[in-house]
């Protein structure tokens, strides 16, 4: 089983989890620039964060065969402090970056004022940099979330297909799957999305524009959860084609909308001077 | 290395009327070298180059984009390297012999000895770091030993490696050995050339 886990936080993982994904099949991962739990209060420390989702981390996950992407955005929760928003006028040199496959994520948390205009405006650039765009939707108040969510995107001008809306479940997956856009899943230990559920959506829904991803991060979280989807879905009946088309075509897909996703030499060994000292604990 | 080797080297690049273009606008334009820069993999491909032992397309391209600014510009360099991803700021480092800047990007050479990415401590270890203090130098000697970078990266090994890296290898060698780990083949060689050239 090929996994390609098109949202996960691995600057929040250890080398361990890099090992038992690269044992379990995960062999490519997007990494969106979110929070980080404790408030970032100036731009230069969004600057340091998303250096390394294009340097630093990209390296780490390179000595475990797996291939790493970045999104990079403006996050709603951070967009609403004033200290963080001129963190916008820094995204245009990331945009141009090779390793950054979509702007993301942007979308609501608290569905503020600050946030419709981070959101608004970092659609745009995602039109101007020819980039595809991750949308996170609100925990909190998700309904009305969601379908201001789908208004704003319809309204920015962007082509539905290079959206995808993520964080969806049984209620909000109705609302997106008519639009065009792109539905991501999120599958968790206690929330959000558990494997038993998202085989039913799949079921119901189908296969085709379905995005499933671990959304792993530094809360409770399990970056196998994409391999226990897969390994669900086959006891379900669905075809080895189709845990392909899910969990490795349909990333490839998406992102491959960037014209950046590099999944070449994949196969083969083990980058540049392998034996490096983070496989032994670092220097 | 001279930009008329690395322009012959890129000869066959997927899109040599791209890199023409860009190589014109910096020399007109030189701010027009930020968006360039990153693109150029997109342009130019990122695999080795045949003619060019060593080097990628993509570091070839950039580091040709750095030598057309005009005179009194090179402080791009600094700038793209400061704002690169690891690929771009590997391509600054390999460019600084060919920048009329003098000594003046050592500090570059210090930021990239200090990460952990292995392709950048190498890279910092080419014809440039004949700039860094002998201090410096040997400890990222010592360094890329420990990260396991092949020493045939350093330049000029053999003629800098004095007692003073042979006594900081021979401790490397001693902890390994109380481990029970290994040195690498080439440090060990490196160590018994300097004894004997000592004794």
């Amino acid at each position: 089983m090929r996994i390609f886990d098109p949202h996960i936080h691995m600057t929040s993982r250890t080398t361990d989890d890099y090992e038992r994904m690269a044992a379990a099949g995960v062999r490519a991962v997007v990494e969106p620039a979110f929070w980080l739990g404790q408030p970032r209060t100036s731009p230069a420390s969004f600057a340091d964060y998303f250096d390394s989702l294009i340097g630093w981390e990209p390296f780490r996950a390179g000595q475990f065969g797996v291939r790493h992407h970045a999104t990079i955005a403006l996050n709603p929760k951070e967009a609403n402090d004033p200290r963080c928003r001129p963190v916008l006028d820094l995204l245009p040199r990331y945009l141009d970056k090779d390793g950054v496959v979509a702007v993301g994520e942007i979308g609501y948390d608290s569905m503020t004022p600050e946030e419709d205009a981070a959101f608004a405006g970092q659609l745009a650039l995602a039109v101007a940099y020819d980039l595809p765009a991750l949308v996170h939707t609100p925990h909190r108040d998700k309904v009305k979330g969601v379908e201001r969510t789908l208004a704003v995107v319809a309204e920015s001008g962007i082509a539905p297909g290079r959206v995808v809306v993520d964080h969806l479940n049984e209620v909000t997956v109705k609302l997106v799957r008519d639009t065009g856009c792109w539905l991501g899943f999120s599958i968790y230990p206690d929330t959000k999305m558990s494997p038993p559920r998202m085989v039913e959506l799949l079921r119901t829904y189908g296969t085709e524009r379905m995005l499933v991803n671990s959304a792993a991060d530094w809360g409770r979280s399990d970056p196998l959860l994409t391999r226990a989807t897969g390994e669900a879905m086959l006891q379900a009946g669905f075809t080895e084609d189709d845990v392909d088309q899910v969990l490795w075509r349909n990333p490839v897909e998406f992102y491959g909308q960037s014209g950046r996703l590099d999944l070449s030499d994949l196969d083969a060994p083990a980058p540049t001077f392998q034996g490096n000292s983070i496989l032994r604990g670092g220097s | 290395m001279t930009p008329d080797r690395l322009r012959t080297a890129l000869r066959d690049v997927p899109d040599p009327d791209w890199l023409d273009a860009a190589l014109r606008r910096v020399a007109d334009e030189p701010a027009s070298i930020d968006r360039f820069f990153p693109a150029a993999g997109r342009r130019c491909g990122r695999g080795p180059l045949p003619d060019l032992p060593g080097w990628t397309a993509d570091e070839a391209a950039r580091a040709l984009l750095l030598t057309a600014l005009p005179r009194g510009h090179a402080e791009y360099a600094e700038a793209l390297y400061r704002h690169g991803d690891a690929a771009e700021k590997r391509a600054v480092l390999r460019a600084l012999p060919l920048l009329p800047i003098g000594a003046a990007g050592v500090p570059l050479l210090h930021d990239a000895i200090r990460t952990n990415d292995t392709r950048l401590v190498a890279a910092a270890l080419g014809p440039y770091a004949g700039h860094l203090d002998p201090p410096s130098w040997r400890q990222a000697v010592l360094k890329c030993v420990f990260m396991d970078v092949p020493l045939a990266e350093v330049a000029d090994l053999d003629d800098r490696a004095d007692g003073e890296l042979a006594a900081m290898l021979a401790g490397l060698a001693a902890e390994r050995h109380a481990a029970g780990r290994r040195m690498p083949a080439d440090a060990t060689d490196l160590l018994d050339q300097l004894t004997a050239r000592e004794a």
